[in-house]
């Protein structure tokens, strides 16, 4: 069943298109992996998903269809810079993520989303996400103190806090060391396997595919590849990414 | 002075006016301060305290000298225009500050020498001064109504500033309407400025906003202890700086910054002892 469709998208900035006209859709419970050279549009396209950056055409559809004020997305920028010295606790941090699932009702505006506080659902939603990405112990830590893997491992929980059944993920390892990516990847796919999210996940790593991944889409130069992980395999792009696998 | 003296200032209308409304106008300025900070946008408080200047030098040229409501709406909307031109990436963050802060200064400049000449009044607007003990009783009150509001509404979408700060990317992916609580963010600022900088002068009100958050953030590990603690640090800053002036007769703005520079350095200092201290 289709769960997330998108529709002939074109991206471009400044006149350079980046994307053109793709489509695919996504099934429910896939874990698609985003794949590409730098350039080819991999953060623009989940930008597009999104909603952050405007397409010049198509469109992008939830199956419930809500159109595209979709308010039930998790997303994981990718990783920026600003945590570093924030003052924030681990649990304010988490718990902002509630914010984005209050503006649920039809009309896109709902009179909880003006509460100035939080429910006690959404914190122990907050508490909840925490324990699941094993960091609730962190949780009165500045977030500033934590390391790569638990930095991510908050964003991740602030994600599932604001999560229906769809997570966006850009470069969800970059810059951690082998263990923690080891170990992000990890709950990346317990939340797949167990929770059955849908994920879209952008990756600069040929060697999470074989792992993780139930589809793979590859934006290239030439051609754009959309399909199974063992459809793209087969293909001349799939052979030439994975070759570097180990089997 | 005398104590008695002292104290008998502290008594009458025309510095207990000005003593509590500053009280106001310095808690509003920190907690606010605290997101501005984070978001790098301390300086757009500082290119609009120009802008506040040129209003002054309008509203006196009208014959209104002072009146808040020249000083509010164009401060407003340059902030509204501010940020506008900042989010469209068309000119650069910083530059465009510095477009408006040097065009406000040379259009009150001008303002000013054709109008009441450059005399006391405009150094009076640009370094602040004893002008303050002029304040009326309406000017009081709606200096006190306005922070006070200003602080209601800030603590009522307290969460929502909190993650504009924090992530505005992230908050635009799942639905806040982020540059809705950016120009509220940027009107609340406004107004900070208007109130505030006819005592502070407009040269000097940007340090209520950005000294109390850098100095709260030194000891304080979490965002809201970081909002409590530069409120509460700004008002006793400013309180320990008012009573300063007045006691040696110093411009009151410039004397509240100096006590807030030497606060600052006091728990920098105390902060590298400790990290001393912890190496042993």
């Amino acid at each position: 069943m289709a769960y997330l469709v998108c529709e002939d998208l074109t991206f471009s900035y400044d006149g350079r298109t980046v994307i053109d006209h793709l489509s695919f859709s996504v099934d429910k419970g896939a874990l698609v992996c985003i794949v590409g050279e730098n350039g080819a549009g991999k953060s623009t396209l989940v930008k597009g998903i999104l909603g952050l950056k405007k397409a010049d055409t198509g469109s992008v559809r939830l199956a419930d269809g809500r159109g595209h004020s979709m308010p039930q997305i998790g997303y994981l920028p990718q990783q920026s810079e600003q945590v570093k010295d924030f003052p924030a606790s681990v649990r304010e941090v988490v718990r902002s993520g509630c914010l984005g699932a209050r503006k649920c009702s039809r009309l896109g505006f709902s009179l909880s989303s003006l509460y100035p506080f939080y429910s006690a659902f959404e914190k122990r939603q907050a508490d909840a996400a925490m324990e699941r990405m094993g960091i609730l112990s962190l949780a009165d830590r500045n977030c500033s103190e934590l390391s790569g893997g638990q930095k991510q491992r908050m964003l991740l929980a602030r994600g599932l806090c604001a999560a229906g059944r769809l997570f966006l993920l850009d470069e969800p390892t970059a810059g951690l060391d082998t263990a923690a990516t080891a170990d992000l990847y990890q709950l990346i796919s317990e939340l797949n396997r167990e929770d059955g999210m849908t994920i879209l996940m952008v990756t600069h790593d040929p060697a999470v595919l074989p792992r993780l991944a139930t589809h793979v889409l590859h934006l290239g130069q030439l051609q754009n590849f959309y399909g199974t992980l063992d459809e793209y395999r087969e293909t001349e792009l799939g052979r030439r990414y994975l070759g570097g696998e180990i089997r | 002075m005398t104590p008695e003296r002292f104290f008998y200032l502290f008594t009458r209308s025309y510095v207990l006016y000005p003593f509590i409304a500053g009280i106001a106008v310095s808690l509003i300025a920190a907690v606010i301060g605290v997101s501005l900070v984070q978001k790098r946008y301390s300086m757009i408080g500082d290119g609009l305290s120009h802008v506040g200047f040129a209003s002054l030098a309008i509203s006196s040229a009208v014959g209104m000298a002072g009146s808040l409501w020249i000083s509010l709406p164009i401060v407003t909307v340059s902030a509204v225009c501010l940020l506008r031109l900042r989010e469209n990436n068309k000119v650069k963050g910083d530059a465009a500050i510095a477009i408006l802060s040097t065009g406000a200064l040379a259009v009150g400049t001008i303002i000013a020498q054709k109008s009441t000449g450059l005399g006391g009044d405009v150094c009076n607007y640009m370094f602040g001064s004893t002008s303050i003990f002029a304040m009326t009783p309406g000017d009081f009150v709606t200096t006190v109504v306005l922070a006070l509001v200003m602080l209601v509404l800030y603590l009522f979408f307290y969460h929502k500033f909190f993650l504009v700060s924090f992530d505005e990317s992230f908050g635009k992916a799942i639905g806040v309407r982020v540059s809705f609580y950016n120009t509220f963010l940027a009107i609340l600022t406004a107004v900070t400025i208007v109130i505030g900088m006819k005592m502070m002068g407009a040269m000097l009100i940007s340090s209520l906003i950005v000294f109390p958050t850098l100095t709260a953030v030194r000891f304080c590990k979490t965002f809201r202890s970081v909002t409590i603690a530069a409120g509460i640090l700004s008002v006793c800053t400013y309180v320990v700086g008012f009573a300063l002036s007045i006691a040696l007769s110093t411009p009151p703005g410039a004397t509240i910054v100096i006590v807030d520079i030497a606060v600052f350095l006091l728990f920098c200092a105390i902060g590298v002892l400790k990290n001393h201290l912890k190496r042993g």
